[in-house]
């Protein structure tokens, strides 16, 4: 047996051999060494998205066909590690201000990519399951790390518990399907489910969507969300908004195009369901929050509505506004927390709407930008968020889906009534005591370009649409 | 497969007697021995004293930590196990497979003894 | 014919142990049933002929797994009545899922089908048990071909490993440990002061 080709896993070989020596250099330091480890776990994952982009471009697989590059896995993982690298950086400030700067933070969101970029590579269901576990492993920790707090607490445990539960079913499902198959490569899966899929591989499926559809927060999966983004750090929760979701939606997007691609019939049905259900309760449950972080929990988990249904219209054209969608949920979640981590009042954060009164007097820049990122959320043209539901819909639409596009398109806007109410309580109510007016440097830079990103997005979407495309693409053999 | 499992028979015949014993001890004392219990005979005996606590004392949470990591390393030593039987078969690559495998966890292990988690205090 | 036997012995006391740790009313007696379940599932590994797996399951389960969650339930105080509380609320939901289940396992037992090519898919075939045992067989494949997974698996060990110590360790203060590098590091010099006293004088 000669050693596998390890080409393809550079980025990945990349990650742990610098999470270890941050771990190393942690342990041997005391402490975060002035945010040195932090500042170095960036540098580990620019330098890991420069070796993504210099790898293979076309499919390669290697490790026995268990590990897959192709152009779908290089797309989301630049999307994985921007959103690690981003939430990394604004979230030092606010860790110290806790007293939360562990060198071991860095070192677990290293992991927790790491366990990301697996899910995207992966090309089976064991790899799959391994990749999935190293990264719900660090982020259960993560959540849990302001061990002083019972509320971080109860979001570790009760992430930790209903985590496990999906896991499980998503173990008992790729049980079931390796059973009746005798395989759980996802190319030897799809080539043996071509003509017709017996009766336990459907049902193994429905587990394993079950499963994913609980790491993106769909509902009827999403019961966890709210408390666990309320709970968590914030910065956990800036995280936990993004870079997992992304990931899990590759994975969404790789097993059932793959080894399920000829099961369309049986899948696309409940993806509808779980999507009318996301934008459903996304909609309609946040109208009554009043705390920011659950806010954007029900947010995000009607946001996963509208990308599920690209994932409906299937497709070359349905998963490329998937991505572009991720792509631009991206930008609009990183903005988004980065106010929502300058909301500090002598020395305390603060997480609730009313918080937010009369920010436009006290802090006009701050509030322009969360007011762009509320309208982009919102679906209102010229922003971003606008292209990003006209894309799923228009796929939807060509599709043949009217109907899903019409409950999306009433959804958004009664989504929008509590996007706009944010604006309304900074705009024309009166300024209570105001926040404090020191904001980080990464977190004000992280603001202001992500500003311009769903500003300017349709002065320059060719690059992306053009990388969408081939990424999606790639994901059909194309 | 039947060969395997006739290596296997003296446990069932074993464990066939352990459950016959065990049944007979403790069904045999209900048969013969008269009943009949009161509360003194039933209360908790301490020598001569009244019961002070519980008996259920709370554990210190260090306990867990020292248990998880036991049950860590316990892993890694299970998958030394094959790789011992199969040694021989695995080549040179599998022997390195096996020394990065326990490279990163005696990483983990210099990550706890300097973070003192090894430590009673 | 023994096999048959020992098989549903062997099943029926898995399951019923298995009642019988979500029903009793003592949590450390639910640890214990929890034990036998294990045991008796080790005892069906077995009559797969997937011994290693068998001894592993005795090692690592019922020698740790099993050992921390007795600790974890002598660990946290349990209050069992309130444990009890809201059980028959609960228990039509219960019920509904454990049903839609049953429903679910009658149908994949009802279309039993494989797919196409099942039997030739099968990456690599149980060797005969005879001619090489199950845990040889197991570490030619672990090692090279597995080697990815095997090495995934390292990295979870080492990320649990890192999140227990950070979410349970505490540097406590002010407590006074023997450190043996300072004890030998003393000297005469460092420790003992001769003072020369003047009588009446006092020091």
């Amino acid at each position: 047996m000669e050693l596998p080709n390890l080409a393809p896993a550079l980025p990945e070989l990349l990650i742990v051999a610098s999470a270890i020596i941050l771990l190393l250099i942690g342990v041997f330091k005391k402490e975060n060494a002035g945010g040195g480890i932090t500042a170095l776990g960036i540098i580990a994952l620019a330098l890991t998205a420069l070796l993504v982009v210099s790898g293979p471009s076309e499919r390669t697989e290697t490790f026995g066909g268990m590990f897959v590059v192709d152009g779908f896995a290089v797309f989301t993982k630049l999307l994985v590690l921007l959103a690690s690298a981003v939430t990394l950086a604004m979230s030092r400030h606010w860790l110290r201000a806790e007293g939360l700067d562990h060198p071991e933070y860095p070192v677990l969101v290293l992991f927790a990519t790491l366990g990301m970029m697996l899910m995207i590579s992966a090309n089976n269901f064991m790899s799959l399951y391994l990749g999935l576990e190293l990264q719900s492993l660090a982020l259960y920790v993560l959540a849990a790390s302001q061990r002083d707090s019972g509320r971080a607490t109860e979001a570790g445990l009760k992430y930790f518990v209903l985590g496990s539960l999906a896991s499980g079913m998503l173990l008992y499902g790729a049980s079931l399907v390796y059973g009746f198959s005798g395989t759980t490569g996802f190319d030897a899966l799809a080539k043996a489910l071509a003509n017709e899929a017996p009766v336990g591989v459907t049902v193994g499926m429905v587990f394993i969507l079950a499963g994913l559809a609980f790491k993106i927060s769909a509902a009827p999966f999403h019961m966890w969300a709210p408390d666990v983004y309320e709970g968590a750090p914030t910065p956990v929760t800036a995280f936990f908004a993004v870079a997992p979701k992304i990931a899990a939606f590759a994975l969404l997007l790789r097993v059932l195009t793959g080894p399920f691609g000829s099961m369309v019939e049986q899948w696309s049905q409940v993806i509808v369901f779980i999507s009318v259900a996301s934008m459903v309760v996304g909609g309609f449950a946040a109208i009554v929050q009043t705390n920011i972080k659950r806010l954007m929990a029900y947010s995000s988990i009607g946001h996963v509505g509208y990308a599920l249904i690209g994932l409906a219209a299937g497709g070359p054209d349905g998963v490329r506004a998937v991505l572009i969608y991720l792509a631009i949920y991206l930008a609009m979640n990183a903005g988004a927390f980065a106010v929502i981590l300058s909301m500090r009042q002598k020395e305390r954060s603060l997480e609730n709407i009313d918080d937010l009164a009369g920010l436009s007097k006290t802090h006009p820049m701050m509030a322009l930008s969360l007011a762009i990122f509320m309208w982009s959320m919102a679906g209102i043209p010229p922003f971003a968020g606008f292209w990003s539901k006209w894309m799923v819909f228009s796929a939807a639409i060509d599709k043949g889906m009217i109907a899903l596009s019409i409950i999306g398109v009433l959804t958004s806007v009664v989504s929008a009534f509590y996007y706009l109410r944010i604006i309304k309580v900074m705009y024309f109510d009166e300024p209570g005591e105001g926040l404090d007016r020191s904001i980080s440097a990464p977190v004000g830079l992280v603001m202001g370009l992500a500003t311009l990103a769903v500003l300017l997005f349709n002065l320059v979407p060719a690059g992306l649409f053009s990388s969408a495309s081939a990424a999606a693409a790639s994901l059909f053999g194309g | 497969m039947d060969a395997l499992l006739l290596e296997y028979l003296p446990i069932l015949v074993f464990l066939a007697i352990a459950i016959v014993v065990a049944i007979v001890c403790i069904g045999g004392s209900y048969l013969v021995v008269k009943q009949k219990p009161d509360l003194e005979k039933t209360s908790a005996y301490e020598c001569g004293f009244d019961a002070f606590e519980d008996a259920r004392v709370k554990f210190d949470v260090r306990y867990y930590l020292v248990a998880i990591l036991f049950i860590i390393f316990d892993l890694e030593v299970a998958f030394l196990f094959p790789w011992a039987v199969s040694f021989g078969k695995i080549g040179l690559f599998g022997f390195w497979s096996m020394v990065v495998f326990l490279g990163v966890l005696t990483i983990g292990f210099i990550y706890e003894w300097r973070k003192g988690a090894l430590e009673w205090e | 014919m023994i096999e048959g036997l020992v098989f549903y012995l062997f099943a029926a006391i898995t399951v019923a142990s298995g009642v019988m740790v979500v029903s009793s009313r003592n949590p450390v007696y639910s640890v214990l049933w929890l034990i036998l379940a294990f045991f008796n599932a080790a005892g069906l590994f077995l009559l797969l002929g997937a011994e290693f797996l068998a001894m592993v399951l005795v090692i690592v389960y019922v020698g740790a797994v099993a050992v921390l969650f007795l600790f974890v339930v002598m660990l946290l105080d349990i209050n069992y009545l309130r444990l009890r509380e809201g059980f028959m609320q609960y228990l039509p939901v219960g019920a509904l899922i454990g049903l839609i289940l049953v429903v679910e396992l009658l149908m994949v037992y009802g279309g039993w089908k494989f797919a196409d090519d099942a039997p030739l898919s099968v990456a690599s075939r149980t060797p005969d048990p005879t001619a090489i045992s199950n845990t040889d067989a197991l570490g030619r494949l672990l090692y090279t071909d597995y080697a990815f997974l095997f090495q995934a698996a390292g990295l979870v060990l080492l990320v649990a490993m890192v999140g227990t110590i950070m979410l349970t360790h505490r540097t406590r203060t002010g407590v006074r440990k023997q450190v043996i590098a300072k004890q030998n590091a003393r000297t005469k010099e460092s420790s003992v002061e001769i003072v020369k006293v003047t009588s009446g004088g006092g020091i």
